[in-house]
């Protein structure tokens, strides 16, 4: 049988009609694709709204009458939740996932299109579910975004009457719908791509969702056991979790069950979690770094195989998030073991991040520097992840500024870099129009130094030993007045960080309608993406005929070639030397 | 080992479209939704070992007290195995495009399906008739979360069996339905291969 891709059936086409069928019940990936974006920077607008107040309560402590102490629980659980989960898990795979993985493969869409719109409606559910929860009786859970049974579901803590109710209900909708998501995206990369697409010639970003949608396939289980299992205890009286307590001078009717179990299954999501987020995030800056160093990236296979090994270590570590949880401390030996070894992959990925840049011919466009930001954030947030994942170190630690310091650097502003320099970079692809670059470096600065501003300084209060989750500091003894400026100066820095990220959103909204006409490559690019015939890009993606690849998409400035980028459809006859009498064989050849 | 071989490409080395080289195991024969389904299947293998393993970590606590399994269980996990063998039997069917086969093989597989879920209501009842409420103890509460959550996995996988009935019955081309008849007999199998191991732990701890 000749070998026919599956998007060359050409009975899987399902061309939309209708406004509806165009733009809300699509079935277009790249429709689907924004969907997904849009619904979760919205939600993660919200998120960031919280933070703020979060913070304005740190900083000015009985400033604000209108926030209580359950109020500002409230707006902490809600902010990490809605930003790991619900913004960077489904705009990373929800959206970017969506939007590349077809494109950058060479397919028409993804391979089960029905259940992918299904997907993202599912997924819109979830967050109803979820924003539904402030307008219930006692308002959304503040049990913290790791929802630590019993606290999380006895009296006494904010939410726990309908809050945590709506949210466990949410997070197992999310799931179901990123079960649906997920086994697409594995399905599409696995059997969707076209002619002269093998694994090893796929762009890194598609590495990277593609591994990272494997890890969520197999680490959200886990959180979906934990959600049943708590929601059993919560509103079946279950002792999955809850021991025997006395709550509020009442005994409670459950007994003898285990907290650390939950911890456990929670975590065996959460670090993979980690993951699901941090490698489409190394996946898609490798490809903008070494699209604006005109640079083929450095040590392609080892970046393959960092992703693939990342991926494996990652549902060995968990248990270093548990260190102060009372578990049997030989497990912190090992933890601490393995969480310093999947340190080397990640510094593999970083030093070749920084090689592909050495002698590089960098054009520091707006991607490009939110790209460069994330290397320094994340180097900087990697290396105290080495202080926090000894056991020693992170046991005073562990309750303090400095872990909000490493991980908001890690996995809060170094993922945000990277999705910031993906939709600056694929903006022109989305919208056909460029966005205003002065203000997307006006954008850029003010995030780079601002978040700067906020979590530096917190690594030296945490050292100083100031506690997190506190509603406010109150008089302590070892706490210098200084610790409360220094708190008060993060809380103008957020607020700034905050507002500058309005001029983000002003300049994607205004650039879509009144942006100037884009170049379908603007950036010279070499992956499939750019060499769609409409830009655009139309349903179906590619008109008539599917491209043929013959190379890898990192062909920047090979000696002897014309143009100092080969893309990957590019027949090797076609590609113009700077010597006529020249034969085109590209790197190695 | 297709993908162990092409992780190690060396993908600037060599240029051209010629897909015989490289990349072969693309595609043929292997329909995406069979990777689909294997690749839900694992996800649900997960998820109930994960239970598995909680029930193992909750059972190591004092105030475990085992629950005598209902002799019904076992005639539920004959009427399990029955199943299975039809769906085996009606895939072979469907490959040679015996309609006749396929029609009342289907329909059989469906009603021993049904016979297994009310079986295991039935289960549910005599146990919270002789007292075994749900939260009385962590060992019921187990039992009835396992056998609930692969009842449920039972009940979605009918979805696609009534779906695929329905054509069947309704004259469509058993060439056309040929791949769900495949993958409701593989999900059936798993299913199956799940209920053994839970069967087994719920029996013998």
């Amino acid at each position: 049988m000749a070998y026919i891709p599956i998007a060359d059936q050409t009975d899987e086409m399902h061309d939309p009609h209708s406004f509806i069928t165009k733009y809300v019940w699509s079935q277009d990936h790249k429709v689907i694709a924004i969907q997904y974006g849009g619904i979760a920077i919205a939600v993660g607008l919200i998120a960031l709204g919280l933070s703020v107040l979060m913070r304005l309560q740190l900083g000015y402590p009985d400033s604000f009458a209108f926030i209580d102490p359950a109020d500002y629980y409230q707006f902490v659980t809600m902010h990490g939740m809605i930003m790991v989960v619900y913004l960077l898990t489904a705009l990373f795979l929800g959206g970017f996932g969506n939007y590349l993985i077809p494109l950058q493969v060479g397919a028409r869409d993804m391979v089960f299109p029905f259940m992918n719109m299904l997907s993202v409606w599912v997924y819109l559910l979830s967050v109803i579910i979820l924003l539904a929860s402030f307008f219930v009786t006692g308002g959304p859970t503040g049990a913290g975004w790791t929802l630590y049974p019993p606290q999380s579901i006895t009296g006494g803590t904010p939410g726990a009457d309908m809050g945590i109710t709506l949210m466990l209900a949410s997070l197992a909708v999310f799931i179901v719908a990123f079960t649906m998501g997920g086994l697409n995206y594995v399905t599409t990369v696995l059997q969707a791509r076209t002619r002269g697409m093998t694994l090893m010639r796929m762009p890194l970003s598609v590495w990277g969702i593609f591994v990272a949608t494997v890890l969520g396939l197999f680490a959200f289980p886990a959180l979906f056991v934990a959600a049943i299992m708590m929601t059993f205890d919560n509103l079946l009286g279950t002792s999955f979790f809850l021991p025997a307590m006395v709550s509020l001078g009442e005994t409670l009717d459950h007994s003898g069950g285990s907290p650390v179990l939950f911890q456990h299954l929670f975590w065996f999501f959460g670090h993979p979690e980690v993951y699901i987020v941090a490698l489409p995030a190394f996946g898609l800056v490798s490809d903008v770094l070494s699209c604006h160093a005109r640079k083929n990236i450095f040590g392609y296979r080892m970046m393959v195989w960092a992703i693939i090994a990342i991926g494996g270590l990652s549902f060995i570590v968990w248990a270093h998030h548990m260190y102060v949880s009372g578990m049997n401390p030989y497990f912190g030996f090992f933890f601490a073991f393995t969480t310093l070894i999947i340190a080397v992959p990640t510094a593999i990925k970083v030093y070749n991040w920084v090689l592909t840049l050495w002698e590089g011919n960098i054009r520091l466009t707006v991607p490009m520097l939110f790209a460069c930001g994330f290397i320094f954030t994340f180097i900087h947030g990697g290396l105290t992840g080495i202080f926090l994942g000894n056991v020693t170190v992170d046991l005073p630690l562990s309750d303090t500024y400095f872990v909000i310091a490493h991980f908001h650097m890690v996995m809060g502003v170094s993922p945000v870099m990277v999705l910031y320099a993906a939709l600056y970079h694929w903006y022109p692809k989305m919208t056909g129009r460029m966005f205003n670059v002065t203000l997307g470096k006006i954008h850029f600065w003010a995030t780079f130094f601002g978040t700067y501003a906020i979590y530096l300084p917190m690594h030296y209060l945490g050292i100083m030993g100031l506690p997190r989750r506190y509603y406010a500091m109150g008089t302590t003894e070892f706490l210098p007045d200084s610790a409360q400026t220094l708190n008060a100066n993060i809380t103008l820095a957020a607020i700034w960080v905050a507002l500058f990220q309005l001029v983000f959103i002003f300049n994607i909204i205004w650039s879509t309608f009144k942006g100037k006409k884009a170049d379908p490559n603007p950036w010279e690019a070499t992956s499939l993406e750019w060499f769609t015939p409409d830009n655009p890009p139309k349903h179906g993606n590619w008109g008539p005929e599917l491209p043929t690849v013959y190379r890898w998409a990192y062909e920047y400035s090979v000696p002897g070639v014309k143009a100092d980028f080969v893309p990957q459809n590019m027949p090797p006859e076609e590609v113009v030397m700077e010597d006529p009498n020249a034969r085109y064989v590209g790197h190695d050849g | 080992m297709g993908f162990l071989k092409s992780i190690f490409d060396k993908p600037w080395d060599y240029q051209g479209e010629d897909p015989s080289l490289k990349g072969k195991e693309l595609a043929e024969g292997m329909h995406p939704k069979r990777i689909a389904l294997r690749m839900f299947l694992a996800v649900v293998f997960v998820l109930f070992m994960l239970f598995i393993v909680a029930y193992f970590i909750r059972m190591e606590l004092d105030d475990w007290r085992p629950l005598p399994e209902p002799g019904l269980l076992w005639i539920n996990t004959a009427m399990l195995i029955i199943c299975s063998i039809v769906m085996q039997w009606t895939r072979g069917a469907a490959q040679k495009s015996v309609r006749q086969q396929v029609k009342w093989g289907m329909l059989a597989a469906g009603a021993f399906t049904l016979a297994f879920i009310f079986g295991q209501l039935s289960a549910w009842e005599e146990l919270n008739n002789a007292g075994f409420y749900l939260s009385s103890n962590p060992a019921n509460s187990f039992f009835y979360v396992l056998t609930g959550l692969h009842g449920l996995h039972v009940l979605g996988g009918l979805w696609v069996w009534t779906r695929a009935t329905i054509k069947v019955w309704s004259g469509t081309e058993i060439k056309a339905v040929k791949l769900s008849v495949e993958l409701c007999a593989v999900y059936w199998h798993f299913l199956l291969l799940v209920w053994l191991i839970l069967f087994g732990l719920l029996s013998n701890t």
